[in-house]
């Protein structure tokens, strides 16, 4: 059935409806994903080379043959695969993430305790990345074939070439040793004890850097969809008849253009986020960021695999959450779906 | 054939970019190939003393690392180690995304519904992170570099395959070869697969520049094959100096970007090539 646009009586309480049906069924299937995730996460402790309790207790030499005696009863490895399996799978319904023996804490504390500091890398990286890529795809493509157009398509496919860590190290060359603008690591001064505003601008300071790093990588991306979504709607028949009615050429790209290329652009955004959190991996390693991907790569060192899965698990979720968000975001933007 | 081959040839170089894009490809397997002849020796070896600064010393123009290897013996030999694992690591991913795709899109129902269910959650996964933890667990060597990325790489090129597997299915000259009997296998392998590539190849060319982005990333972060020089690694063992000898972690960056850019426009290259309709907007 074909819903019209525009036509007035849609009160709230069917649109919410007409938002929540949808909805509900994605989220058993995110529900879903995050269970196969962890069924993942489970095959690849047993494929791993080693007694699973020698994975898990990482390879830091440091594991005593009483602790791993321990993890063998803790995880009944000598129960059938599929009770160790029924087990695990319970376990991490109970967020239960295991312990990191190389920090010696659970794997579940120490990521919550991480994640603020993500999010604070990848909220303004993302943000700034739509903004600015979209923006730039905006005005090359209105002036497509002239040299702004150039300009944004070289620098698009410059930044979507550079590994991000080149551009993290270049950067604390240049802007933090040789020009001295900004620090070179780290989200705080150390020992500098600053509290309330002094603390906030503080760790903008430190986000500078990795930030611009994170972004120059989307904002290409985002720069060149949204260019390439632009032009192809360019050629549209809707798009013939706004300019035989004698709208503005501005009306046109931004009233009838804009919103339809946007649809791509939103479709990907989840994507996106999956590759955003792998990234951040990368320029935390760089710039010495205390987040998850900081995490990640010492654990890396130690071979702590438990740890490595737990992050596996969360950042996935984070994926899976946007994804919802994007869903919505996508039927508010086009309302055709909600009536598919 | 014959002329199409040539058509595409003629839309192709006519277009500078891509030109430009095959000649950096062709410069990097020249450098990976000509690396055993102009560095007979192990790139490993500690043969100047350390930090010199390119161009300082004529005898090693690329200067050298922390530990006086030639800077140049490991970005040549560094070349076949990324377009190795790159090529290998985009046939591995592009065969299980035609197999995925092909089964998917051609038997659909449960069985397109538990594929492309599988696919979902591979593309949920942030795949950097999933292809350290499988280098991280099974021990960091070529072959594990190359599963890794294979494993993260595969759904897109299967999303792909099945797109194109459904809309050929329907076609009559696939119809006709269900009507006098052919076998299924028989059917995807000679009507439809021919007719499905060209996107897929346009694809493996982009996934390619990708592979060699998450190999140098996994070299970075010391989970690259410990036995070989890699790009990535060199960045990697070159951070603790940048204050000093910042140009060891720049000079192998340099190549990474220019072997990716280089993927990248030939892959576009490609895609305007085989459509020209939209190139011409």
């Amino acid at each position: 059935m074909v819903e019209l646009r525009g036509i007035s009586g849609l009160d709230a309480t069917t649109a919410l409806a007409r938002l929540a049906r949808p909805v509900g069924a994605r989220i058993v299937r995110s529900v879903l994903i995050v269970a196969a995730i962890a069924a993942l996460n489970f095959v690849i402790v047993h494929l791993a080379p080693g007694d699973v309790a020698d994975v898990l207790a990482g390879e830091s030499g440091a594991a005593s043959p009483d602790y791993i005696a321990d993890l063998k009863v803790r995880f009944g490895l000598d129960q059938p695969l599929w009770v160790q399996f029924a087990d695990y799978m319970s376990r991490v319904a109970h967020l239960d993430l295991g312990y990191s023996f190389r920090f010696g804490r659970s794997v579940a504390a120490l990521i919550w305790e991480r994640l603020p500091a993500t999010l604070a890398l990848t909220v303004p990286t993302l943000l700034l990345a739509f903004a600015a890529g979209s923006l730039l795809g905006v005005v090359a493509a209105r002036r497509v074939g002239k040299l702004s157009d150039a300009a944004v398509s070289v620098a698009s496919l410059v930044f979507y070439a550079m590994p991000i860590f080149w551009i993290g190290i270049l950067m604390v060359v240049l802007f933090g040793v040789k020009l001295g603008w900004f620090p070179t690591g780290g989200m705080v001064t150390i020992g500098a004890g600053y509290t309330g505003l002094a603390h906030l601008a503080d760790v903008a300071h430190h986000m500078v850097l990795p930030v611009v790093t994170l972004s120059l990588f989307h904002t290409a991306f985002y720069a060149r969809l949204m260019r390439a979504s632009m032009l192809e709607m360019f050629g549209q028949d809707f798009v013939t008849t706004a300019r035989a009615k004698g709208l503005s050429e501005t009306r046109v790209a931004y009233r009838h253009v804009l919103r339809n290329a946007l649809l791509p652009v939103v479709t990907v955004f989840g994507l996106q986020i999956a590759n955003l959190l792998g990234g951040a991996v990368l320029v935390e390693t760089v710039f010495g960021w205390p987040g998850l991907g900081r995490l990640a790569f010492d654990s890396v060192l130690s071979r702590d695999l438990n740890l490595l899965l737990g992050i596996l698990l969360l950042t996935s979720v984070v994926v899976v959450g946007a994804n919802i968000l994007v869903d919505i975001a996508y039927r508010y933007l086009d309302p055709r779906i909600g009536a598919a | 054939m014959m002329r199409g081959w040539l058509e595409f040839w003629h839309s192709f170089s006519r277009n500078r970019a891509a030109l430009l894009g095959l000649g950096i490809v062709a410069a990097i397997l020249l450098m990976a190939a000509a690396a055993p002849l102009l560095y007979p020796g192990d790139p490993a070896d500690m043969v100047a003393p350390p930090f010199l600064w390119p161009l300082q010393d004529g005898q090693f123009p690329f200067g050298s690392d922390v530990l006086g290897r030639d800077l140049g013996a490991e970005i040549f030999h560094g070349a076949h180690v990324s377009l190795l694992v790159g090529a290998a690591a985009t046939i591995a991913a592009v065969t299980i995304g035609i197999i995925v795709g092909a089964l998917a899109g051609y038997y659909g129902g449960a069985i397109d519904d538990a594929l492309m269910g599988v696919t979902e959650v591979m593309q949920t996964i942030p795949s950097f992170v999933l292809a350290i933890i499988v280098v991280a667990a099974f021990r960091p060597s070529l072959a594990t570099i190359v599963l890794a990325i294979s494993i993260v790489s595969w759904p897109s090129v299967a999303r792909l395959v099945r797109a194109e597997v459904l809309s050929l299915r329907q076609r009559e000259f696939v119809q006709a070869g269900i009507a006098i009997g052919m076998t299924d296998l028989r059917i995807i392998l000679t009507q439809i697969l021919p007719n499905a590539l060209t996107p897929v190849i346009v694809a493996a060319s982009l996934m390619m520049a990708t592979a060699i982005l998450i190999e140098a990333g996994l070299a970075f972060l010391g989970l690259g094959d410990p036995n070989v020089i890699s790009w990535g690694a060199i960045i990697g063992a070159g951070r603790d100096s940048i204050r000093d000898a910042w140009y060891i972690s720049a000079l192998p960056g340099i190549a990474i970007f220019a072997a990716v850019l280089g993927l990248n426009l030939v892959g576009e290259g490609l895609t305007d090539a085989l459509n020209p309709r939209l190139r011409r907007r």
